[in-house]
């Protein structure tokens, strides 16, 4: 390629990435900025003066709906929701893939395909059940109703995810194990997780992110006080429409977007890796 | 141990598909009811007018978003594969959005496409005061909006996907093109292109999946409006189950959505079947 040709390139995928940036600079400007000053000028500008104190009153004393205690509750319920779910799914997807790919066992490839369709059928054929069976056993409108359910259907992208990856692993290495008498946790302790590491990264960053950034189980199967982060934000969007406050509210969508940000700069590439796993299928 | 929570992570997956579609023959309303009523509900549903702008609007999404998104992709990957400096931090730039929820980015461009304090707002401070950006108040655009933040949020996706196709094209392949004295253009066109087929047919469908299911980002970008201009079949089902209190209509709905998937997945899937025993008998 002639030199002007790669400047062209270079200033055409910098400027695209710079307006891919526009709506977090956009976002991180307003929350420095006063509702005063948003309300003169535009959503787009940059801080006049330094509004830190937009921070302290969204994570604490903000109103969503008719209860005035800043985002602080409803982080705390994605956490959690989110943190267990993320472990939990994890750990039983690990040994269900190792189940699946290296125990063997009458009809593992059946419960395999079944797991895996769970990828595919969406969340709206699962919202009766899911009410019905949150009501019978009491479950409805608590966090530990959003740990099963997020456990139960993540199953299905962790055994997937796991499962490839141990199909690798050779037979005879299971084959030692056996002759050596180890049973099937003893050998997935000893022999399997070790060799986890990769793959359980993957899991965990996709887990996490997916069930932080969940709406519509949230939103649906929890109200109020029990509400996780995604469904307090679209509350309080909503809230503000008569006095607009729209510094604190920047400042909350940036709390509600920091814990996935956090672990996409950190772990980009699993990022990466689960989003591309989980297209190849 | 494992065993329990393998089978039910399977079985509810057969099962709660079962009572779904078992519920949209019944005339369940705000509790479920177990008469059969036939194609009641999904005869209802069809003729409301709320489901037949939301499918339109579908149509129209689904079909710009795939292709915006795919494009975009497709030229960020292209224009990345030039031995660009900074390509990581490039990278990470245009993937950031899919880690954030589609709750958060709708609420962001909601605030910069709204006409009175975003985009517009800061054209028309700036001077040019007949500037006008309203489309997320035009009935006719406001679909757009969605479609605009749709395609910020997923191209990137696309992107990291084409990008490592092109990065697995053989070497040998792209030499022998040279010889032959292909230019950048005719190189991709006819030598890269052609051997990304499957990735591109993957990207594909799980693009038009994520249209489909679309939910958060319209909850949280229009709330489906003005009045029910940008109302799509997710949020159709959720307001017959939730808002409305019938459920059976809201099944009807939910089985409706899970045809149209259907209807992209079961040829990707009989594709892919065809094309592994093509590679299995050569």
């Amino acid at each position: 390629m002639p030199p002007w040709g790669r400047l062209l390139a270079h200033a055409v995928i910098w400027g695209l990435g710079l307006a891919y940036l526009v709506p977090l600079i956009v976002v991180v400007l307003n929350s420095l900025r006063t509702a005063q000053e948003i309300a003169q000028t535009s959503m787009i500008g940059w801080p006049e003066f330094w509004a830190f104190g937009n921070y302290a009153e969204a994570w604490s004393k903000f109103c969503v709906a008719q209860t005035c205690t800043g985002l602080q509750p409803y982080m705390w319920n994605s956490a959690a929701v989110t943190i267990p779910a993320t472990i939990i799914s994890t750990l039983l997807g690990a040994i269900a893939g190792y189940a699946i790919s290296l125990w063997r066992f009458r009809g593992d490839t059946w419960i395999f395909g079944l797991v895996t369709l769970g990828i595919f059928l969406p969340q709206q054929m699962r919202l009766i059940p899911w009410t019905i069976v949150l009501r019978d056993i009491g479950l409805m409108n608590t966090l530990a109703g959003l740990v099963m359910i997020h456990t139960i259907q993540g199953m299905s992208f962790t055994t997937l995810f796991c499962r490839n990856y141990y199909v690798s692993i050779p037979q005879d290495l299971m084959k030692a194990a056996r002759i050596d008498g180890a049973g099937f946790f003893r050998t997935f302790l000893r022999i399997v997780l070790p060799l986890s590491p990769p793959i359980l990264i993957v899991t965990v960053i996709w887990q996490f992110t997916h069930i932080w950034n969940e709406f519509l189980y949230g939103v649906t199967f929890t109200t109020g006080s029990q509400q996780p982060v995604t469904a307090a934000l679209i509350g309080l969007n909503a809230t503000i429409a008569d006095v607009p406050q729209h510094g604190v509210q920047s400042a909350a969508v940036v709390i509600a977007a920091l814990p996935t940000l956090l672990v996409y700069l950190f772990g980009g590439k699993y990022f990466l890796r689960g989003l591309t796993a989980g297209a190849v299928k | 141990m494992i065993w329990g929570p393998l089978l039910i992570a399977a079985a509810h997956i057969v099962l709660f598909a079962a009572w779904t579609i078992w519920m949209s023959f019944t005339s369940s309303t705000l509790m479920p009811v177990s008469d059969f009523v036939g194609l009641r509900n999904y005869n209802l549903v069809l003729g409301t007018r709320n489901w037949k702008i939301a499918f339109d609007n579908l149509l129209l999404f689904s079909s710009s978003f795939v292709v915006l998104t795919m494009l975009t992709g497709l030229v960020l990957a292209i224009l990345l594969d030039q031995r660009i400096r900074g390509e990581n931090v490039l990278r990470s730039i245009f993937l950031y959005p899919m880690a954030v929820s589609f709750v958060v980015t709708g609420v962001v461009w909601s605030w910069l496409l709204n006409p009175g304090m975003g985009i517009q707002k800061l054209v028309n401070d700036l001077g040019w005061t007949g500037f006008r950006f309203d489309w997320l108040i035009d009935r006719e655009m406001a679909i757009w909006t969605i479609v605009i933040a749709g395609v910020w949020q997923a191209s990137g996706f696309a992107m990291a996907l084409i990008l490592a196709g092109l990065r697995s094209v053989e070497a040998d392949l792209i030499k022998a093109a040279q010889i032959d004295g292909a230019g950048p253009v005719r190189m991709y066109v006819r030598v890269i292109l052609p051997t990304l087929w499957p990735i591109l047919v993957a990207v594909l469908v799980i693009l038009l999946q994520m249209a489909i299911t679309t939910f958060d980002l319209v909850r949280a970008l229009t709330g489906g409006g003005p009045g029910i201009a940008t109302q799509l079949p997710a949020l159709v089902v959720y307001d017959f189950m939730f808002q409305r209190g019938q459920l059976g209509r809201g099944a009807a709905a939910a089985v409706l959505m899970l045809l149209t998937l259907l209807l992209v997945l079961v040829p990707h899937a009989v594709w892919k079947y065809a094309q592994r025993r093509r590679a299995a008998h050569a």
